[in-house]
């Protein structure tokens, strides 16, 4: 059982019919695993299907076509089974605003059916987790921004969960309040809580996962470790040209015909795996004061694999 | 919580419903209640009084024994279909609440079990007001009144139910206009609260008996002035195949609303 991945997804559809009738794959024959005590990060930019794939993993959307298996129950025949042993964070603010902030923990300890000798010290230890012990009489209408997203997590965790889904959990989060999130969240993967976060902030999965499925399209396009994705898709540095439009194209086609990857970043063309560059080309393409060699990074490969600059 | 196999039905989300309508109601019962019992008192003592002191009787009662008994179904009504309507709309739709709750390990049936059930405990007790008012002007107390709790929970569990379903079935909260004007009214109105349906043509006759809120008045006439045991059955049948049948639109609506 301890090697079981926590989630394992195959070859999973999800369609939608828009307003006009017209079809939509959200999730376009998904194949994930997500191996158990992992903090995996599911990036992708928005509309890449990560949270519908989160919705599918509590049944809250029914997959089309595929298999879904969550801490050995599949779903969603076992939905309610699974959805006892996973913590949810999403990424819309569902608190109840007209309630306290321990009311709405207890609440959900009543949902995850905590038994009546365990809830309140549940209840005191998430308020521990979230830092809102001194808060927990305070309706969550009067609380901050931050705090507010920190109850919603401590929510999710009032159960202890053995795997935790989390929504884009900083998304519009100032970065103090982000770098807050990210302590709470650090200390989960660091507890052996496994983890799949979907992001599209690059520098929130460098930080936290220790692999990444980068999504687009409705499927996965590459995973690894980011260290692993970085040196297959990006290689170890890139160079970065800067300079008029036309001067931009004519890099662009000289590197493609080299067989490099290039990304352009307004007025930016981006050579990736800059340390194979010949000889020959680096001549062509000149080495003036307009020419910055860097290390490559997880950005470069979202950006080269998603055709999409980071938001 | 331990990997155990959950069953289909489950009080315990019933309860955590329930533990989150406490909460609520704890901080707002004063306005709550204001509204769930005044409301019917008024309607009882404007028409009771005021048409009152100009029929004196009507079918065999007197006119303010008559609304007073009437008016019970209509505050069963009223504080039960308008929850079931607007809390369920505001919290699917503006609110999001129902996506939290269901990431936990709750049915949309136990979700709307525990909304309706709470719904229609809390109308139960608040549409038995306008009795007690009505004693206090002359209605005579009877045995039969202590069933009357029963008799307006079960009607409040089927308005409850239709107006999560209402919910459901409205583009916006703007539509639940015509569930008022065109279903609700007519229902309050072709009861046999205020003038005996006896009194009406054939075809509104007809109609009255399968508004499930006539059964409702029935049900609470005949507990304060005696029991009718085979017609009350029917009563009872009527209003429990009306429950059953919303409970069966009203989680498929929601089912509809919130599984994609």
């Amino acid at each position: 059982m301890a090697d079981l991945p926590a989630i394992t997804l195959r070859d999973v559809v999800k369609r939608y019919r828009d307003k006009d009738g017209s079809q939509i794959t959200a999730v376009d024959g998904l194949t994930l695993d997500v191996p158990a005590g992992v903090c995996l990060g599911l990036l992708g930019p928005n509309g890449a299907g990560k949270s519908t794939t989160m919705r599918m993993l509590t049944a809250q959307s029914r997959a089309d076509e595929g298999e879904i298996t969550v801490l050995g129950h599949p779903v969603p025949a076992e939905a309610k089974e699974a959805r006892a042993l996973m913590g949810v964070v999403p990424q819309t603010d569902n608190l109840d605003e007209e309630l306290t902030v321990r009311q709405n923990l207890e609440v959900f300890a009543h949902l995850y059916r905590l038994p009546r000798a365990g809830r309140r010290r549940a209840v005191e230890r998430a308020l521990e987790i979230a830092q809102l012990t001194g808060r927990a009489r305070t309706r969550v209408v009067n609380l901050s921004g931050g705090m507010r997203r920190r109850l919603l997590v401590a929510r999710g965790l009032v159960h202890s969960p053995r795997l935790v889904l989390l929504d884009e959990p900083t998304v519009g989060l100032d970065p103090q309040v982000r770098a807050d999130l990210w302590g709470l969240i650090a200390g989960l993967r660091d507890e052996g809580t496994t983890v799949l976060m979907s992001t599209h902030y690059i520098e929130e999965a460098e930080r936290l996962a220790d692999a990444c499925a980068l999504m687009s399209g409705g499927r996965i396009v590459a995973q690894g470790t980011p260290g692993e994705l970085i040196a297959h898709h990006a290689g170890d540095s890139v160079e970065e040209h800067h300079g008029p439009p036309d001067r931009l194209a004519e890099i662009e086609a000289l590197v493609r015909r080299a067989g490099l990857p290039t990304r352009r970043t307004g007025p930016t063309v981006s050579v990736l795996r800059a340390e194979h560059i010949p000889p020959s080309l680096a001549d062509a393409l000149g080495n003036g004061d307009r020419v910055v060699r860097r290390a490559a990074s997880l950005e470069d490969v979202f950006v080269v694999l998603t055709g999409e600059n980071v938001g | 919580m331990a990997d155990t196999r959950l069953r289909r039905f489950e009080w315990a989300p019933v309860r955590g419903v329930w533990r989150h309508e406490l909460a609520l109601f704890r901080r707002y019962w004063p306005s709550s209640s204001f509204a769930s019992t005044v409301e019917p008192t008024i309607y009882l003592l404007a028409f009771g009084f005021g048409f009152g002191s100009l029929l004196g009787h009507v079918a065999g009662y007197r006119y303010v024994d008559f609304v007073g008994t009437g008016v019970v179904a209509t505050a069963a009504l009223f504080t039960s279909v308008f929850p079931g309507m607007f809390n369920t709309y505001v919290r699917r739709v503006y609110q999001h609440s129902y996506e939290a709750v269901l990431a936990a390990p709750v049915d949309v049936h136990e979700l709307v079990a525990g909304e309706a059930s709470w719904i229609a405990v809390k109308s139960g007790m608040f549409s038995c007001v306008p009795l007690l008012v009505a004693m206090l002007f002359g209605l005579h107390p009877a045995a039969g009144m202590l069933a009357v709790p029963l008799f307006t929970t079960l009607t409040a569990v089927g308005f409850a139910l239709f107006g999560v379903w209402a919910s459901t079935v409205v583009p916006s909260i703007n539509s639940f206009d015509y569930v008022i004007t065109g279903i609700l009214t007519p229902l309050f109105l072709v009861a046999g609260t205020f003038f005996p349906i006896s009194g009406l043509p054939a075809w509104a006759r007809t109609a009255a008996h399968v508004n499930p809120l006539y059964h409702c008045v029935e049900l609470v006439r005949h507990a304060v002035f005696g029991f009718h045991p085979l017609a009350d059955l029917g009563h009872l049948g009527t209003l429990a195949l009306f429950a059953a049948v919303m409970a069966v639109l009203a989680v498929r609506g929601m089912r509809r609303r919130l599984i994609d």
